[in-house]
């Protein structure tokens, strides 16, 4: 580790290093640009998708309302819009955006699998079948939902953790058994989709496609809880996942306790995941393509690409919802769906390119 | 004189092995049987197994039960038992061919496809006979073959393994993203294809089952045949070139055969998950690493896991069934998971 250190900071290589006391923190000279430069075009992106809508506003009007600066004789229409119906579904859009992105990078760098999402912890599929449980049999109200589902992607979680379990983990046990316990719960799923009341059934269905529509402030301040105390932490745990990446044994000679920074680090993913599933439903592709992108960006190193993805989670987000939007006016799409549009020729793309070297 | 004493009994042996293996596969095959007579016997109303037997063999039209099982029971258990021989066979290719024991034939696209075929061809058209479900589920799983196929021989050094599953992966997230924005913007297509969707062989009658048969039985017979360059592709690319194997071609020919087999098994049966990724594993715990016995052995215990998937369907919720993809499932996957514990360091 202290070797590793040394290298990394000779003059020659490009390392910012940010100390505070006792705490260091370095990243690639190439984060910090690119960190303010996407937090600008994340700004740019919000002011436009709350100024598009049913009720279009000019994008000035919107930053003036934003600031509070008054805009003449609409401006009770204009705070009433931008501050109570748009500004809320927006930002749920951004954070669940941050909570897939990183978790989603932290996935790829424990089980060293490019391929890895958040869904093969087991997340996604726990809380499909507890939100559709809960929906088509139960008749749980929706303010309610959200935590019936965090609930049921953490214990499908625990249970492929201890499935896998035997003297120790294995990345490819656990992507096995994922495969396996999910398979379980998305027939139990599937039964209940085909005998369900049909209304009920659509409405499942509208929640397994992920969406914010209609998302309010007290889910902004769940979320937003979660993500201040999270997101340092996961932070603070990319050097470990540095040393993860080199494989078992090489983080085990460099002194590493393997199994229980995996776990932290397994359980910091899954949370992450279960709060923007429990909030949105399931939006796929963010948590896959997004940490390649941060990747292409900031080289490998874990402490650019984490910071990186969550801002480029949250810009990815927040386009696609505008776009759901957008598209069908006055109807929207599902979230869910326009990610999967937008991320899979991308990752097409990195195929392709791939193809080339 | 020596060398031949040496070299008889080794001989012997593999004799030995080689009627093993057969008597082991011709075992699997009365299985495969008897569960089918098993799920002739359970119905609406139960009628007895010498019937079920007498009405195969000896038909007479003029009596009730026996119209009941050669109309209605056996189409429907004939169809399980092609499907499921054709869902392990076309898993086996695929695994051999990509080299991951995880692959199944959904990997193609396949599945994905014709899904989405038979969801827009729903919302377009209205009320759909199952007869053109199958022959849109076709449609949509030769175009989504077709389509994964070549965007993972896009890029330099043509088709490798890799690509052809990631390709697979993005194109089914991808359609089926569609799939579900269709079902979620119109109730009655969504109260119509449900159950399809989940993989299902009810109403399946003698019309259909010959509709299909042609093309499942020319996919297993092709697979049969190019067993032998499955299993030397097995090793690897560069062994399989070493050996002077047009790999390319084979890669080819194998990549039409699981869209016959898999996308023939679809538009009969819906997509029935699981099936094509256990069987492989279970023929090779089996039979080793030769794809001339792993894909006959899949074959017949595709056929049983399905015939009784579907037999056990049909009594749990009795007089309801459950869809005999979530049968499948749930017998699969415990068994999946205990490999994965036991198998995997």
């Amino acid at each position: 580790m202290m070797n590793v250190r040394h290298t990394s900071a000779s003059p020659r290589i490009p390392w910012h290093t940010f100390r505070l006391g006792q705490f260091s923190f370095q990243t690639d000279r190439r984060v910090l640009p690119i960190m303010l430069l996407l937090i600008l075009i994340a700004i740019v992106i919000l002011i436009f998708s709350i100024s598009y809508g049913a009720y279009n506003i000019a994008a000035t009007d919107v930053a003036r309302t934003i600031v509070g600066i008054n805009t003449g004789d609409d401006y009770a229409n204009h705070k009433f819009v931008v501050w109570t119906l748009r500004m809320p579904r927006i930002l749920v859009a951004g954070m669940i955006g941050m909570a897939l992105a990183v978790s989603g990078a932290v996935i790829q760098g424990i089980t060293r699998n490019p391929l890895a999402d958040p869904g093969i912890l087991g997340v996604t599929s726990g809380a499909s079948v507890t939100a559709v449980a809960a929906i088509v049999w139960y008749d749980v109200s929706s303010s309610f939902l959200p935590y019936t589902t965090f609930v049921g992607a953490l214990v499908m979680t625990f249970l492929v953790y201890i499935f896998a379990w035997k003297g120790g983990t294995s990345s490819i046990r656990f992507v096995l058994v994922g495969i396996g316990l999910s398979a379980i719960a998305n027939s139990i799923m599937t039964t209940m989709l085909v005998f369900g009341d049909i209304r009920e059934v659509q409405q499942a269905y509208f929640w397994l496609a992920g969406s914010v529509s209609t998302r309010g402030w007290h889910h902004v301040r769940t979320i937003a809880v979660w993500l201040v105390v999270l997101l340092p932490l996961t932070l603070l745990s990319a050097r470990q996942l540095n040393t993860l990446g080199l494989g078992d044994d090489v983080a085990k000679g460099l002194g590493v306790n393997v199994e229980l920074q995996r776990v932290w680090l397994m359980f910091l993913s899954a949370t992450l995941a279960a709060i923007a599933v429990a909030v949105a439903g399931t939006v796929g592709f963010i948590g896959l393509v997004v940490p390649h992108m941060s990747r292409r960006l900031v080289g490998p190193a874990y402490e650019g690409v984490l910071i990186i993805s969550a801002i480029l989670g949250a810009v990815l987000a927040i386009l696609s919802d505008l776009i759901a939007r957008a598209v069908l006016a006055p109807s929207e799409l599902p979230l869910g769906i326009v990610t999967a549009i937008i991320g899979a020729p991308y990752f097409l793309y990195l195929l392709y390119r791939g193809g080339q070297r | 004189m020596a060398t031949i004493a040496k070299f008889q009994p080794h001989k012997m042996v593999k004799l030995t092995t080689y009627t093993l293996m057969l008597l082991g596969l011709a075992f699997v095959i009365s299985l495969v049987f008897l569960s089918a007579v098993w799920s002739m016997t359970i119905g609406a109303a139960d009628i007895d197994s010498s019937t079920v037997i007498d009405a195969v063999l000896h038909y007479d039209a003029s009596i009730y039960d026996h119209l009941i099982i050669r109309l209605v029971r056996m189409p429907r258990v004939v169809s399980g038992m092609m499907v499921g021989a054709s869902l392990a066979v076309a898993g086996g290719i695929m695994q051999g061919l990509t080299r991951n024991p995880l692959a199944s034939p959904g990997i193609l696209g396949v599945n994905a496809g014709a899904a989405f075929a038979v969801v827009l061809a729903v919302y377009l058209l209205g009320q759909v006979s199952l007869r053109a479900y199958m022959s849109y589920a076709l449609l949509g799983a030769a175009v989504a073959g077709i389509i994964v196929y070549g965007l993972g021989s896009m890029g330099h050094g043509g088709m490798t393994p890799l690509k052809l599953t990631l390709a697979g992966a993005v194109f089914t997230a991808f359609v089926t993203s569609f799939t579900s924005a269709l079902l979620i913007s119109d109730q009655e297509t969504l109260d119509q294809i449900r159950f399809w969707t989940a993989g299902s062989l009810a109403g399946r009658d003698w019309e259909l089952v010959e509709f299909i048969a042609p093309i499942l039985g020319g996919g297993m017979i092709g697979a049969l045949v190019i067993a032998r360059q499955i299993t030397t592709i097995s090793l690897g690319e560069d062994i399989a070139r070493g050996l002077g194997q047009n790999t390319v071609l084979i890669r080819l020919i194998a990549a039409c055969l699981v869209v016959f087999l898999a996308g023939g098994s679809v538009a009969l049966a819906g997509p029935i998950a699981f099936v094509g990724l256990i069987a492989p594993h279970l023929a090779r715990f089996v039979v080793g690493a030769d794809y001339r016995w792993i894909l006959p052995y899949s074959a017949a215990l595709g056929a049983l896991i399905i015939t009784i998937g579907d037999t056990l369907a049909r009594i749990i919720v009795k007089p309801e069934e459950l869809p005999v993809g979530v049968m499948t499932a749930l017998i699969g996957a415990p068994f999946f998971i205990y490999l994965a514990r036991w198998k995997v360091r």
